[in-house]
């Protein structure tokens, strides 16, 4: 729908400011979609342990990151910021593809994302032993949905989720991905296999190779040294016992795409 | 398009209790689009087509249009927006020229999903963890409460997205109230004022089981699951 010249200036005109933590996964894909967008923002990070009140105040019903603030208007979720940006920007580098079941699928595989491979890559790194393989296993079985999509599913013969180029599902998956390598070297343990998950493997190189990403994701060093300080700190609470289930302390809730402790009451989700 | 929707053309797996399948019900009554409704069996086996529609979960609600499945209650909905634009069929989002009151609704929208998730804790836990679902479900009660304020509905003067999306949990408030020991009506009195105006709308009221078959179904899943 063609946009008013006064909506159009409006949008143009109104100042963007994205709250944010330099860790946090959630924020990574916000920076990249203003970036492909080719949208100026400011932004201001968050210190997670310590949250600021004005960012209590634009996000009152979660109290996360990332927040992006539009002509004084709050968006909190990022999936839901990245369609926003569509929607206010729908000329510049469409994220969502036009078609109404491309549509569904890309958001159908952000919410798998976010509450199956997302949690399940979050467990591997919280736990050791016998409960980290079974996490590994969980892992194993997300990617492969994946990668037998990408194989003669949905995504049959592309170079990117959104096609061509980069879109929705690209950015929720790539801003997060790069941790499965991070979580490789700081526990061991092998998760993203070249030879089992060879188009996830090489989408996710292309992915990192783009110049808007490179600009977001930070250094791997940096993201090296926060993954084993977090590790450290969780694997002192679990063998504190019950003090891991409930993580308030800083970072660990919001940075790493769920790399909190597993709740105690994940499985009490009823199947109907 | 112009073409005319069949019946055919759109079959939905759902099975009767969901609230989540019943979302879908009510868009599609909102929206005037026919429909077969497929009763699935989710307690005893699967059938085939859920299974080869939905692979991933193997869940319900799924949509399917020209055979073509699209899976979840959220994903559903806002494909019904896409598919069935505001030309010929009444819309439940906002204007695509209002992107923040869309990213509102849809913000809205998932977060009455924690109806739901926090709900099932009130009957699901026991001693410490369910106190502390109380205090949680309290919280989200208020939270909706605050965010209808005085509009008729959520989506205004208009039953909308957002509207779809929580009604079919009213079905369940009673029980949650028993299970919380709390009121709905003292917790979230707009909600409460909220929930019986959506109760007399055609497309809820059709799609809505009571609450006492709800009590029921909440009886028997406690058993499936081995509560008491």
């Amino acid at each position: 729908m063609e946009k008013t010249p006064e909506n159009a200036s409006q949008a143009a005109a109104a100042p963007l400011k994205l709250f944010g933590s330099w860790a946090s996964s959630y924020t990574h894909r916000v920076q990249l979609a203003l970036r492909l967008k080719g949208l100026e923002f400011a932004y201001a990070e968050e210190d997670l342990g310590n949250k600021s009140g004005e960012l209590l105040r634009l996000n009152p019903v979660y109290k996360k990151v990332p927040v992006l603030v539009h002509g004084g208007r709050a968006l909190p979720e990022s999936v839901i910021i990245l369609q926003y940006l569509d929607d206010a920007w729908p000329e510049t580098r469409p994220l969502l593809p036009a078609d109404a079941f491309d549509r569904a699928l890309a958001r159908f595989w952000c919410h798998f994302a976010d509450d199956k491979l997302g949690p399940a890559v979050g467990a591997v790194f919280a736990s050791t032993g016998e409960d980290q393989e079974a996490a590994v296993r969980q892992v194993h079985e997300n990617l492969a949905l994946i990668e037998a999509e990408l194989r003669d599913g949905a995504f049959r013969g592309r170079r990117f989720f959104g096609g061509d180029d980069v879109g929705l599902l690209d950015v929720v998956l790539g801003c997060g991905s790069y941790w499965l390598a991070v979580f490789e070297e700081v526990t061991g343990v092998r998760l993203v296999d070249a030879d089992a998950f060879p188009l996830f493997h090489s989408w996710l190189h292309d992915f990192e190779a783009l110049d808007e990403v490179r600009e977001t994701i930070p250094a791997i060093d940096r993201l090296l040294e926060y993954a084993r300080g977090v590790r450290h700190m969780l694997l002192g609470l679990a063998g504190a016992g019950d003090a891991a289930a409930s993580s308030t302390t800083a970072t660990p809730t919001e940075a790493p795409a769920a790399a909190a402790p597993p709740a105690p009451a994940a499985d009490i989700a009823v199947d109907i | 398009m112009g073409a005319e929707i069949l019946k055919k053309d759109l079959v939905l797996l759902d099975f009767w209790i969901s609230p989540f399948g019943q979302r879908c019900r009510i868009a599609l009554a909102e929206k005037g689009i026919p429909y077969e409704y497929s009763e699935q069996d989710l307690l005893g086996t699967k059938s085939d087509l859920l299974l080869c529609s939905n692979p991933v979960h193997k869940k319900i609600p799924v949509l399917l249009h020209d055979g073509r499945p699209i899976c979840e209650s959220l994903v559903i909905l806002n494909y019904l927006e896409d598919a069935f634009p505001e030309a010929s069929y009444p819309r439940l989002l906002p204007p695509s020229d209002e992107p923040y009151a869309r990213a509102q609704a849809r913000f809205w929208a998932a977060y009455t999903d924690r109806v739901y998730d926090v709900g099932t804790k009130l009957w699901k836990l026991k001693g410490e963890a369910q106190v502390q679902a109380r205090a949680e479900f309290a919280q989200v009660l208020r939270n909706l409460d605050g965010e209808l304020g005085d509009k008729a509905f959520f989506g205004g003067e208009a039953f909308g997205f957002v509207d779809a999306a929580l009604a079919p949990h009213t079905a369940w408030l009673p029980s949650y109230e028993r299970y919380g020991e709390l009121s709905v009506e003292e917790t979230a009195p707009r909600l409460a004022a909220w929930a019986r105006r959506c109760g007399e709308r055609e497309s809820v009221a059709k799609s809505l089981h009571s609450p006492e078959k709800v009590d029921e179904f909440i009886n028997l899943l406690k058993k499936f699951y081995g509560i008491e």
